[in-house]
């Protein structure tokens, strides 16, 4: 006892989810409330029309819901993700919002911001997230936006969620997907949200294009295919700020390459988190829905699934001859998305390898000097000199630009 | 909302938090705006005000609570006095805690 300046230690909300120790069964819980959303965009990996009954009426009710993130919080979760679909398509949307909130929950909202109203707006002004709203804008334009979202009126309404948020000085941040309608919009993207008060850095975008997650549409994921950026026209846009860029990755370098041997789990996947989908089964990730890894909430627990059945499934090891040749080996494993559920995805197996996503790691390593032209990267015996190298250079913003440009005329 | 702390009376937790236990650090969460300075603040207390806050439960004063606490910690009185108060207006302040109504 003594007498201190201070008896209440304000903390952001990071910082204590960051800090917590590995005691806690449960850190953060995203739920996809629907598959459902208002809009049709060319390149959705999950969605439905927001008036296919059949699916809503197999979405988990709010009682149910309301269940899962009651066992959340008794297991140390602090903060749940509501995804979709677009969630706010669910009548009962405010209801759980509240709800979560009065439990000490902190809610990540990810929306379209179409079917933000003024009285919802009001409720997040009143009651605060806790957590800035994710919203995905497709376009500046009312025709780049509706050519990707396919719904006449949605950039209009996405305009009037956005200002009602701004208006009632709701936090929110913005993230795009890089599609061939938008690409001429980057930058004015940019400049219009470095004027958001609560970003803090550049939007994050989505670039390589995830496939349909329930592999329920052939035709959909070549569309989709079509769509993705070139390996190259990737590298390009990551390495638009090329000292920022190199940077970063240098110390990505430094703490994440390593060969990754025959575990096919190298994420965080299902380790003090994981996804329940709209029906209540729960996934490691968002986008891993393989039978052999998805857990029924309504014939078990959460306790269940995060103690006993995730544990297990990480465990899983590749047996795919060309996955042991190639990324067993493949020291660009850190800088490669391949996972189990790209693999799902592409192929509807745990452990192939996705030939876009080695052509995308292969162009990045070229840029950085890490493989010359025509080089497999598990080919490569000495590859920890490379990444030294790499990592101790000293890029002055004359030779990061060199780098990156001149690299870039080789991939 | 009188904001001066009156050391005769009960307090207890206001409605508008959550108060949550993760992994033996007490973890405020605001229910409504306002509370923190920020958009995503969350709040913990220092070993002192956890002490003081566990003791706030609507029934025993701040006198009271001010005693039992010099008499766990023994320590002077008039210091933990200083200390009750001290947290006690920094929660009203931050309207985490409210005047228990009188019986």
């Amino acid at each position: 006892m003594g007498n201190k300046d201070s008896y209440t230690v304000k903390v952001r909300g990071d910082e204590v989810a960051n800090r917590k120790g590995n005691t806690t069964a449960l850190d953060s819980l995203d739920i996809e409330l629907t598959e459902r959303c208002n809009n049709n965009c060319i390149h959705c990996y999950i969605n439905l029309p927001a008036d296919d009954h059949h699916a809503q009426k197999k979405e988990l009710s709010k009682g149910e819901i309301q269940e899962i993130l009651q066992e959340a919080v008794s297991l140390g979760c602090l903060t749940v993700r509501f995804t979709g679909g677009e969630p706010l398509v669910r009548e009962d949307f405010e209801d759980l919002y509240i709800f979560a909130r009065k439990l000490g929950l902190r809610v990540a909202l990810v929306t379209n911001a179409t079917l933000v109203t003024p009285a919802l707006a009001k409720v997040f002004a009143h009651t605060p997230p806790l957590m800035p709203i994710e919203i995905t804008l497709y376009g500046m334009r009312r025709n780049t936006y509706e050519a990707i979202t396919r719904v006449p009126g949605s950039f209009k309404a996405a305009w009037k969620g956005i200002h009602l948020l701004l208006e009632y000085q709701v936090p929110f941040v913005v993230t795009g997907v890089l599609l061939p309608p938008n690409r001429e919009e980057v930058e004015e993207f940019e400049s219009w949200a470095s004027t958001i008060p609560w970003m803090d850095t550049a939007p994050s975008y989505t670039l390589l294009l995830d496939l349909r997650a329930r592999r329920d549409s052939a035709e959909k994921n070549v569309l989709i295919k079509g769509l993705r950026p070139s390996p190259e026209d990737v590298v390009t846009f990551l390495s638009r700020r090329q000292e920022k860029y190199l940077k970063e990755m240098k110390e990505f370098c430094s703490k994440f390459i390593r060969l990754q041997g025959n575990n096919i789990f190298s994420c965080g996947a299902g380790i003090r988190g994981g996804c329940i989908d709209a029906y209540g089964h729960l996934q490691p990730c968002i986008l891993l829905r393989h039978p052999d890894t998805v857990y029924n909430l309504k014939k078990g627990s959460l306790k269940g699934a995060l103690t006993k059945f995730f544990p297990k499934i990480r465990q899983m090891k590749a047996e795919n001859p060309d996955y042991l040749t190639r990324c067993a080996h493949c020291f660009l494993k850190g800088l490669c998305e391949q996972c189990p559920a790209w693999s799902w995805m592409e192929h509807g197996t745990l452990d192939t390898p996705v030939d876009y996503l080695c052509e995308v790691a292969h162009a990045q390593a070229r840029a950085f000097g890490l493989l010359a032209e025509g080089e497999r990267a598990w080919q490569i015996e000495h590859w920890e000199e490379r990444i030294k190298n790499f990592i101790d250079t000293t890029h002055s913003s004359q030779h990061a630009k060199e780098v990156c440009n001149g690299l870039k005329g080789q991939i | 909302m009188d904001s001066k702390v009156k050391f005769s009376a009960a307090y207890l937790p206001s409605e508008e938090l959550v108060c949550r236990e993760l992994e033996g650090e007490l973890i405020i969460v605001p229910l409504v705006a306002g509370m923190g300075d920020m958009e995503d603040e969350l709040f913990t207390l220092n070993e002192t005000g956890r002490a003081m806050w566990e003791k706030l439960d609507g029934k025993k004063s701040l006198k009271a609570v001010a005693e039992e606490l010099a008499a766990e910690y023994e320590a002077p009185e008039g210091e933990i006095e200083k200390d009750v108060i001290g947290l006690a207006e920094e929660l009203i302040k931050r309207k985490m805690i409210v005047e228990a109504p009188q019986k």
